[in-house]
């Protein structure tokens, strides 16, 4: 598991990034629905983000469901924490725990009027 | 045995809940990436159990995630999840 060349890949990626979306398409196009929540939520929110289109690399495909223990795409992390996916990120989203949790980690939120 | 059926039983077994809805969604992805002829693919669950007390959102979806595993592989591509505990279900 460790050895898997793809997992230091994500560990840069989430460790540069604070907020880092893997999914599906890019933020301007998403290519699934569900991704295209997690898009939404975070412009919403006026958070910047990096998206990651897993859809361009296979190995990312596949070793991002590995390296989280999460067998779905879109996955979110904040400051190289895994938050969840779109179901997720919706509900928190609903209930003003992500914009608490995002506050709490020190990334600034500035939701849309 | 159908997809639905499966997830059911599974879902059933693992966590005894005390509400259990199924709703199979792939009609609505059709077309879509995962999406594929026989359907079978996108399903939407809530589920109301007290196996849930004391876990996170994430330890919630991830137990579901766990029992499915030969669901995933036998081509479920999407699953959408309430997972509630009784209270939270009130």
């Amino acid at each position: 598991m460790t050895d898997n060349p793809v997992f230091d890949r994500i560990r840069q990626d989430i460790t540069e990034n604070d907020v880092v979306v893997f999914m599906k398409g890019t933020p301007v196009f998403p290519q699934c629905g569900f991704s295209a929540v997690v898009v939404q939520v975070m412009s919403h929110l006026g958070v910047k983000f990096k998206g990651i289109n897993v859809l361009e690399d296979p190995g990312l495909r596949q070793g991002i469901k590995d390296f989280s223990n999460w067998p779905t795409i879109p996955q979110l992390y904040v400051k190289g924490e895994f938050v969840g996916g779109c179901d997720i990120i919706r509900e928190m989203y609903q209930s003003g725990e992500l914009t608490d949790l995002l506050s709490t980690r020190g990334i600034e939120v500035r939701p849309a009027a | 045995m159908s997809m639905s059926q499966n997830l059911e039983r599974k879902l059933r077994e693992a966590f005894a809940p005390q509400e259990l809805t199924i709703q199979d969604d792939s009609a609505r992805h059709e077309g879509h990436a995962g999406a594929r002829p026989g359907g079978e693919t996108h399903y939407r669950v809530r589920i109301v159990s007290d196996r849930f007390v004391g876990l996170s959102r994430v330890e919630r979806q991830r137990a579901v995630y766990a029992v499915l595993g030969a669901e995933f592989e036998a081509g479920l591509h999407a699953l959408q999840m309430q997972t509630l505990t009784p209270e939270e279900a009130k």
